[in-house]
């Protein structure tokens, strides 16, 4: 049995590698988040963010070093990973709704089919994930009619109906026109409140300074430097960090 | 006898090449209506199961396990790449002498258990399904990956990835290619014709061998029959691809 309680970090990242064929894109990456914790990871395009956080949920493997969840290696050979992905959800930058069915059928299908809800069950719970994420009245609508704002609300919905224990955001706000990236931060904001632990890849600075407990930096397959977004933002000391910031502030 | 029938009566002593005469003679009426029932029965099997073939080939095509991937693709070259007439006549006489007899319902005579009916349904269900399962394939490579992997990511395993995402999103790219697949897989029926099978064909031959005189119009009616046939196909495709049309999506 795996021995793990609260006061450990939920999630451990420990001096991962990760290599598409000959190109090393994380070179020893280690980072613990406590439950509950909002951690943003920032850091200039292709330093290797997207492919970090999908190898928490292994839709990436890695080639060294580990990563644990709730005590439990992710990269274990014999890890349903089924089972590990029924704890993560992760929202992605394109939404990746399932077009052909309505918002209320996206958020219902992965609690009938995966954890194998009644459908009354699940379509109670659906419908208040969908209020939750603002979005009542559009429960029969298709992702198609929907605004970008609104399907990114739907797809945290989504996610949210298999009850996960930890929540992976891909720059989940970066496809979206600027009107509409206020209501799915807020959205976020919201589960951030209510206790969830987030991990977020995110351009959004003023966001990460308000809701963030620790800000990690990356580039080129290494963090550069991590610390509250207090330390981050007013004291940042590597000189990568430092002109990062001078573009995006 | 009524006047209608009497006017095709008379017309085919007036011009002796055009003999209706499955319109006034019953025994005829019933060898060509019965040949009708035939092709139909035998295109809705054959429709059904190619379908079936094409999904599940799609299915294995994307296994992980690269010899069943390599023997759908044998499969598909070997049935898409050779005449479906051959392929008939080969599994009715050379696969046919290998299963197994039973007595037939007299209590005398040794029957196939697989009859020449159900060796067309199997060869021709197999030629067409070659072609389904590229046609549903071509479709699921049409559905961006990364909305599977939304999927996975919300812990649904392949399989049910497969079902409840993928194949209704990429049904709808590959129906008017199957339309068109379904609708030659109709007219190749026709081909059971060399296994004595008594479909449309078959009858109509037989019809006309027996009375010449019938030739013409019976061909007029073969062509009236597929048209028809092929029509009623295509108008239930198109309802069907309609009632999947989701607003906001393609199209
Ligand atoms: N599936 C893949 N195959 C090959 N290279 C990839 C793949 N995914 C990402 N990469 C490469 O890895 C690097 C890091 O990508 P990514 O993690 O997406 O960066 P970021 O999210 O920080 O912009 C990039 O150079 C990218 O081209
Ligand atoms: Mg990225």
């Amino acid at each position: 049995m795996i021995n793990w309680s609260p006061e450990q970090p939920i999630v451990s990242i420990h001096n991962v590698h990760k290599s598409f064929g000959p190109l090393e894109v994380l070179k020893g990456v280690s980072m613990d988040i406590m439950k509950g914790e909002v951690i943003c990871i920032i850091g200039p395009s292709g330093s290797g963010k997207s492919t970090l956080i999908r190898c928490i949920n292994a839709l990436n493997d890695i080639q060294g070093g580990s990563i644990t969840l709730e005590g439990q290696e992710v990269h274990d050979e014999k890890l349903d990973k089924l089972e590990l992905r029924k704890k993560v959800g992760m929202v992605f930058q394109q939404y990746n709704l399932f077009p052909h069915k309505t918002v209320l059928e996206n958020v219902m299908m992965a609690p009938i089919k995966v954890l194998k809800e009644s459908k009354v069950e699940a379509q109670k719970r659906a419908l208040e994930l969908i209020k939750k994420v603002r979005l009542d009245g559009k429960e029969n609508s298709y992702p198609g009619e929907l605004s970008g704002g609104q399907q990114q609300r739907v797809a945290i919905a989504r996610s949210l109906a298999m009850r996960p224990d930890v929540m992976l955001f891909d720059e989940v706000t970066a496809a979206l026109d600027p009107e509409t990236v206020k209501e799915v931060l807020i959205t976020i904001q919201d589960l951030a409140a209510e206790g969830m632990t987030c991990i977020l890849v995110t351009h959004e600075m003023a966001f990460a300074r308000e809701v963030a407990d620790h800000i990690y930096f990356t580039d080129r397959g290494v963090i550069v430097e991590h610390g509250s977004p207090k330390e981050f933002f007013d004291n940042a000391s590597d000189p990568r960090t430092k002109e990062f910031l001078s573009q995006v502030l | 006898m009524s006047s209608f029938e009497e006017f095709f009566i008379q017309l085919a002593v007036d011009f002796p090449r055009w003999n209706f005469i499955w319109l006034y003679d019953d025994l005829q009426a019933d060898r060509i209506l019965s040949g009708l029932w035939v092709t139909v029965k035998l295109s809705l099997a054959c429709v059904s199961l190619s379908v079936v073939i094409g999904v599940v080939g799609a299915m294995l095509q994307g296994s992980n396990s690269s010899r069943v991937r390599a023997l759908v693709q044998g499969y598909i070259q070997f049935f898409r790449n050779t005449p479906p007439l051959v392929q008939l006549l080969f599994f009715y006489f050379a696969l046919g002498q290998f299963t197994p007899t039973e007595v037939g319902p007299d209590g005398w005579t040794e029957q196939p258990l697989i009859t020449n009916v159900g060796w067309a349904i199997i060869a021709l269900s197999l030629f067409a399904g070659a072609f389904n399962v590229e046609i549903f394939r071509a479709g699921i490579e049409a559905i961006p990956y990364s909305t599977r992997e939304a999927a996975e990511s919300l812990g649904m395993s392949q399989r049910q990835t497969f079902f409840y995402v993928t194949l209704p999103l990429s049904l709808r790219v590959s129906i008017p290619a199957l339309n068109n697949n379904l609708v030659n897989l109709v007219k190749t029926t026709t081909q059971a014709y060399a296994i004595a099978v008594p479909e449309l064909l078959y009858e109509s031959v037989s019809v006309w061998n027996d009375y010449p005189s019938a030739q013409n119009p019976t061909m007029l009616l073969l062509f009236l029959a597929y048209l028809t046939l092929v029509g009623i196909l295509v108008f239930c495709m198109n309802s069907w691809e309609k009632s999947m049309r989701i607003p906001g999506y393609g199209h």
